[in-house]
């Protein structure tokens, strides 16, 4: 027998695996035991639990929640959706259901408010951001240091139900624009709602357009495996029924004599589990007893690997350098980081120069401003000078007039006194004088108004002002000589 | 001889006129001239609209058509088309026309998409109008729209936005008749929720949509129960079918399906025979008379407001406009507020001057 171990010499070390070896089958001599591995693979996953994500697309009230209620035969709380929704939003809800000693996780993602809106061009949208986000959780738990997968709850959806109006003619435009933007991200099963509106003859016709709908603009919907021997025949022949014409029935009604799942008609009942009257047991055969678990691995292994390597390349990370030498995660890692730390450094001293230029700014406005104001201050201080400066000047003058006024007043009064002869005289000269004045007096007696509002001012009291106003006036036409 | 005839008649019924015979002659003179009937069907594609107007006229419209494919109908725009058929019954001719409107609804991004459909009735409304403002009114056509069958998917919990927008931007230029379509995918029970919904929402949005008017008090109690089963039953939950199948011995319009088959005419299935006979056998003049009475009429009194605000607004102009302009008989609401303004004016001033007058005459004394 030869001996398996490598030696260094021999093969070299690492441990190729390219190169001239040669696989060999050998016969064993007796039962090893290693044919239980499936078993044991099986009990681990027993024990731990499955899970499995559906997301289920269609139009408010085209039959998700009561299919679903119908696949699983359980009542999931729903309520009724409404029309009027402004947008669509997806609605995750997670149930533990348990066969045997079986526990399934089951999550199942309601499309709300789908296909309602006049404007339709957004309403994948939401769909396609929700598997990335589950894509996205999952590679990040995946990128971490310190991560525990086989705790994960893996919400990847891991089938997508598109429900189909039964029109009967073809394919909604939204349908077609949907599935293609969903197409390389999930696995798609097309199904045919409310199918028992459809007779025979239209539903061949319907499914035949459909498909080939389907295929002229190249949507790739999920194919059942047909690579393995046990399966592939009952695989290939559903195959060809797609997409499933599906009803959905909580209810039961006597069939002869057993309580069956249908609906009744005034012209009949429709069975859902009768095979002749829809696909409904082709749907949960093919989705539940044979191919659930494929549909797990091909989520993870196609859709999500593919997230994944596109979601890398797009931070920068490639498998091979220029020069085709195998790059190492390590040293990609080491430069990404530096170039992100270089950013970052960079972002900062932006902000800074920015920060700091702004403060000048400010500063500068404001020194404007300061000096705005200054000038404003000094002006009026100007002015205000000014105004002092005439009303002094004013004043002096009056005063000066006021002096002038009283030495007259004085001189008039010594003159009355001794000479009263010249009263007639006087009396001529006061008429000349006054009808000089009056020829003046418009003018002067205006100044008089202006000076009598200016001297009683300075008066002590009101009697006073008045006194002042009087004495001035009279003393004016009393002068003669007129006054100024 | 013919008088001596009708001396006789008249000395047998001395108190009967003749004019009980005016039905007869209308009648006559009816049948002699022929009937028109136009019909809009409108919903989504695929909801049965065109094997429902075969069933109701029992008669093939669409022998030749072609149907869009998906990726097609992704930016599709509503177009019109009209089938004209003349049929006959009993010597009575009627010219139908069916007026199609295909794309509605159906592509992604469905804003205003009803537009097309109000601008086509807006059209035959403005083309009457000028026929019957025209000089030689002999041979008027009229294309005017009488009724519009507005197809409801059954498929939802009630009606959806595009349903409501649709049918308020159309009450009030036509008919108005919603039915439930292909209703043999809903039970009874589900047909009854239906239909309640949406006769609410139809109340709460404000939906104006056909009603049939009101038996006369002296019809008959049995006449009474069925108008008022009639009413009841809105909107109608139709199912139609291009093919003939044998059901309990007799051939009937129906549709084979594994488990049964649903007769299109049978009244227990569905309302078809309910929507047959009152769009054809009992309210198909009272269709054309809503229109021509309240919806034509309409659409006529705001064409004329908004012409003469136009025509007074460019009166410098001298706009030519091919229909007499006509004298308002009433003020329109600018107008009177302006009077009711200058008549309070002068009120007021009225009275400030004989205020004055007053003081004046006060102070003089």
């Amino acid at each position: 027998m030869q001996s398996f171990v490598a030696q260094p010499d021999e093969i070299g070390w690492p441990y190729s695996s390219q190169g001239n070896e040669e696989k060999r089958n050998l016969s064993l001599g007796g039962h090893v035991g290693f044919d239980s591995l499936p078993e044991q693979l099986v009990s681990k996953s027993v024990t731990q639990g499955f899970c499995f994500n559906i997301l289920c697309v269609g139009e408010t009230g085209i039959g998700k929640s009561t299919l679903m209620n119908t696949l699983f035969n359980t009542m999931f709380e729903n309520e009724e959706a409404s029309h009027y929704q402004n947008g669509v939003y997806l609605r995750p809800r997670t149930y533990d259901l348990q066969e045997t000693n079986v526990r399934l996780k089951l999550t199942i993602v309601d499309t709300v408010g789908f296909g309602d809106q006049i404007n339709k061009e957004d309403s994948y949208k939401p769909i396609v951001d929700y598997i990335d986000t589950q894509f996205e959780n999952y590679l990040q738990e995946e990128l971490k240091i310190k991560r525990s997968l086989f705790n994960y709850h893996d919400t990847r959806i891991h089938i997508c139900l598109y429900f189909i109006a039964p029109t009967g003619h073809s394919l909604k435009s939204l349908d077609l624009v949907t599935m293609k933007k969903l197409d390389s991200k999930v696995n798609i099963i097309p199904i045919i709602a409310k199918a028992d509106t459809i007779s025979k003859s239209e539903l061949h016709k319907f499914k035949i357009k459909i498909m080939s709908e389907l295929v002229s603009n190249g949507v790739q919907i999920y194919q059942f495996p047909t690579d393995d021997e046990t399966v592939s025949e009952i695989n290939a022949s559903m195959n060809a029924h797609l997409p499933f014409a599906v009803v959905g029935s909580v209810e039961e009604v006597k069939v002869g004599n057993k309580a069956v799942r249908a609906r009744q008609y005034p012209w009949g009942v429709v069975q859902v589990e009768n095979e002749s009257h829809c696909d409904f047991v082709k749907l949960r055969e093919m989705l539940i007893r044979v191919n659930m678990e494929d549909l797990r691995e091909q989520t993870h292994a196609r859709h999500y690997e593919l997230y994944r390597r596109c979601k890398l390349e797009e931070m920068g990370f490639k498998d091979t350098d220029p020069d085709s030498e195998p790059f190492s995660l390590q040293e990609t890692y080491e430069a990404k980081r530096k170039e992100f730390l270089g950013d970052l450094q960079r972002k900062e001293e932006e902000m800074r120069q920015m920060f700091v230029n702004k403060v000048k700014e400010t500063e500068a406005e404001l020194k404007d401003k300061e000096r705005e104001l200054h000038e404003k201050f000094e002006q009026l201080k100007r002015m205000h000078q000014e105004e002092k400066k005439k009303v002094e000047d004013k004043r002096g003058y009056l005063e000066e007039e006021m002096n002038a006024f009283n030495k007259r007043k004085a001189a008039a009064e010594t003159l009355s006194l001794s000479q009263p002869v010249k009263k007639d005289k006087d009396k001529k000269n006061r008429s000349v004088n006054m009808e000089n004045q009056s020829g003046v007096s418009a003018s002067s007696s205006k100044v008089m108004m202006a000076k009598a509002n200016v001297e009683p001012l300075n008066c002590q009291s009101w009697w006073q002002a008045i006194q002042c106003c009087t004495c001035l006036v009279h003393n004016a036409t009393w002068r003669p000589g007129g006054l100024f | 001889t013919k008088w001596e005839f009708w001396e006789i008649k008249q000395a047998f019924e001395k108190q009967y006129v003749g004019f009980a015979t005016l039905p007869n002659q209308v009648h006559r003179k009816s049948v002699k001239k022929g009937f028109d009937f136009t019909l809009m069907v409108a919903g989504e594609s695929g909801m049965g609209k065109s094997t429902l107007v075969n069933s109701l006229f029992l008669t093939d419209l669409y022998k030749d058509r072609k149907l869009l494919n998906a990726e097609e109908r992704i930016n599709q725009t509503v177009e019109i088309i009209k089938h004209t058929v003349d049929i006959e019954e009993k010597g009575v001719k009627l010219k139908l026309t069916i007026v199609d409107t295909p794309g509605f609804g159906d592509a992604v991004n469905n804003n205003e998409c009803w537009k097309p459909i109000t601008d086509y009735i807006d059209q035959q409304f403005e083309q009457y109008f000028r026929d019957e403002s025209g000089l030689n009114r002999k041979n008027i056509q009229d294309n005017r729209v009488h009724c519009c069958l507005y197809f409801i998917p059954p498929f939802g919990h009630g009606l959806r936005p595009v349903d409501v927008e649709f049918m308020k931007a159309l009450h009030e230029k036509v008919n108005i008749i919603p039915l439930i379509a292909k209703a043999d995918c809903l039970t009874p029970n589900e047909i009854k929720k239906l239909k309640d919904r949406i006769r609410e929402e139809i109340d709460k949005f404000g939906i104006k949509v056909y009603q049939f008017p009101e038996c006369d008090s002296d019809e008959d109690e049995e006449f009474k129960q069925l108008d008022k089963e009639l009413k009841e039953c809105t909107p109608f939950a139709v199912i139609g079918s291009n093919t003939v199948v044998e059901a309990r011995g007799q051939r009937v319009r129906g549709r084979l399906y594994p488990w049964g088959i649903v007769e299109v005419e049978n009244q227990s299935h569905c309302d078809f025979v309910k929507l047959r006979n009152m769009l054809i056998r009992s309210h198909m003049h009272d269709l054309k008379d809503v229109t021509c009475d309240v919806h034509y009429e309409n659409y006529r009194a705001q064409c004329i407001q908004e012409m003469t605000r136009y025509v007074r607004n460019e009166s410098d102009n001298r706009m030519e406009s091919p229909i007499p302009i006509l004298p308002l008989s009433t003020p329109d609401v600018d107008t009177e507020k302006l009077i009711k303004m200058k008549d309070e004016e002068l009120k007021r001033m009225q009275e400030m001057l004989n205020k004055m007058q007053q003081q004046m005459h006060d102070k003089e004394q």
